[in-house]
C-alpha cells in the first residue's frame, strides 16, 4: 500500500512543472481514477479543505490522503514522495551553481535568471489581482492593495502582521460592507 | 548554531502560516524573512531560487524552504525549514478536520483567502520590482527588456513550460552576460 502511494504522489509531483497547483489534477488522476481511494467528491472536498488552511496545498492533499489511506506511515510516504525528489533536486543544482560562482559565464547565468524569475513573480501578482477583484470587488481591492503599500512600504510594518490582522478581519460581521459593494 | 535553527523554523512557520493562498502566496512572505530581516542571501540569489523552483517540478514553497535551510544551516537545516513549511498546516489540517468540515463552505472561511489576496499581490507586485531593478543593476536594461520580454511572450503567450524558459535564460546570461 505504502509503495502505490509512494509511487502515485511521486508521479504527481514530478510531473507537475509550475509549482504546487499544477499537480493538483495530476494527484486527482492518481487517487480517483487509477488507485480509487477516494471519489471526486471526497477528493474536492479535500481540496476545499486543504484551501481553507494556509500554507503549500500540495503537501496538506498529499499528506492527509496518505493518512486516510494508511494512517501515519502513509502520511509520511505521501509527504515524503512530494517533497524530497524536488528538494534534492534544487539543491543539488543551486549548489553546483554556487561551486562554479568564480566563473564569469556561471555569474552571466545567474544574472539571466533574474529578470525571469521576476516575470514569473510578476505574472502571480497579477493573477491574485485579478482573483481578488472578482472574488471583493474592485473598489474594495483597490483600497487594500493601497493600504498594503502604505502600511508595509512606506511605514515599514512586518507584512505578517498586515496579514494577521487582515485574517482576523475575516470573522468580523461583514454584511455591513455588502451595501457599500 | 540553535539560534540560527530556531530563526529558520521561525521565518518559515510565519511565511507559511500566513500564506494563505498556496505556495505563490508564501514567496514574497518568505523573501521579506529571508532577505530583509534575516539577510541570509541577497535579493539575486532569491531569485536564482524563485527561477530555478519554478522550472523544476514539485511544490514551489518545499523546495524553497529546503533550499534556503540548507544554504542557511546545512542538512539539518533543509529539514527544520521544510518541517516548518509543510507540518503546521498539515496538522491543523488533522486536528480541525471536523469543524472544518462544517465550516469549509462557510462565509468566514472563504472570506479568509480573499481578504489577504490584495496584500499578497502588492508584496508580489514588490518583488517583480526589486527583481527588474536589480537585473537592470547587473545586466543593463537592453539585456534586462530583451529578457522580460521573452521570458513573458514564452512563458504566458506561447505556454512555454518554465523549465524550458529557465534553461533558456542561464543559456542567455552564458553567452551574453558572462563578460
Amino acid at each position: 500500500m505504502n509503495k502505490d502511494l509512494f509511487i502515485a504522489f511521486f508521479r504527481a509531483g514530478m510531473l507537475g512543472y509550475g509549482g504546487g497547483l499544477s499537480a493538483i489534477p495530476l494527484m486527482q488522476r492518481e487517487v480517483v481514477n487509477r488507485y480509487k481511494w477516494m471519489d471526486d467528491d471526497e477528493f474536492s472536498d479535500v481540496l476545499a479543505l486543504s484551501n481553507a488552511l494556509p500554507g503549500p496545498i500540495n503537501t496538506k492533499l498529499s499528506g492527509y490522503i496518505g493518512w486516510r489511506v494508511n494512517g501515519w506511515s502513509g502520511m509520511l510516504m505521501c509527504l515524503l514522495a512530494t517533497v524530497l525528489p524536488t528538494a534534492v533536486l534544487m539543491i543539488l543544482l543551486l549548489t553546483l551553481l554556487n561551486a562554479f560562482k568564480d566563473k564569469p559565464f556561471v555569474q552571466g547565468m545567474a544574472k539571466g535568471v533574474i529578470p525571469i524569475a521576476g516575470v514569473m513573480i510578476g505574472v502571480m501578482a497579477l493573477d491574485f489581482l485579478k482573483k481578488s477583484g472578482l472574488g471583493l470587488g474592485w473598489k474594495l481591492t483597490i483600497g487594500l492593495a493601497a493600504a498594503s503599500v502604505i502600511l508595509i512600504e512606506l511605514l515599514g510594518i512586518h507584512p505578517a502582521i498586515v496579514i494577521a490582522v487582515l485574517i482576523g478581519s475575516a470573522f468580523l460581521p461583514w454584511n455591513k460592507w455588502k451595501g457599500a459593494k | 548554531m540553535l539560534t540560527l535553527y530556531w530563526q529558520l523554523f521561525v521565518s518559515h512557520l510565519t511565511a507559511n502560516l500566513l500564506g494563505y493562498g498556496g505556495g505563490p502566496a508564501t514567496i514574497p512572505l518568505l523573501q521579506h524573512e529571508v532577505v530583509d530581516r534575516h539577510g541570509w542571501m541577497t535579493n539575486g540569489e532569491f531569485s536564482e531560487i524563485v527561477a530555478l523552483g519554478n522550472g523544476l517540478p514539485g511544490p514551489i514553497a518545499t523546495k524553497m524552504s529546503a533550499y534556503i535551510g540548507y544554504d542557511v544551516a546545512g542538512i539539518p537545516g533543509a529539514i527544520i525549514a521544510t518541517f516548518a513549511s509543510v507540518a503546521p498546516s498539515l496538522i491543523m489540517m488533522l486536528a480541525l478536520l471536523g469543524i472544518l468540515m462544517k465550516y469549509k463552505e462557510s462565509p468566514q472561511v472563504k472570506r479568509l483567502t480573499k481578504v489577504v489576496r490584495p496584500t499578497i499581490a502588492v508584496l508580489l507586485g514588490v518583488m517583480t520590482y526589486d527583481f527588474f531593478f536589480d537585473s537592470f543593476t547587473a545586466a543593463g536594461w537592453i539585456h534586462t527588456v530583451i529578457l522580460i520580454v521573452a521570458g513573458y511572450i514564452l512563458l504566458e503567450v506561447r505556454k512555454v513550460s518554465p523549465t524550458y524558459v529557465v534553461i533558456g535564460a542561464l543559456l542567455y546570461g552564458a553567452i551574453f552576460l558572462g563578460g
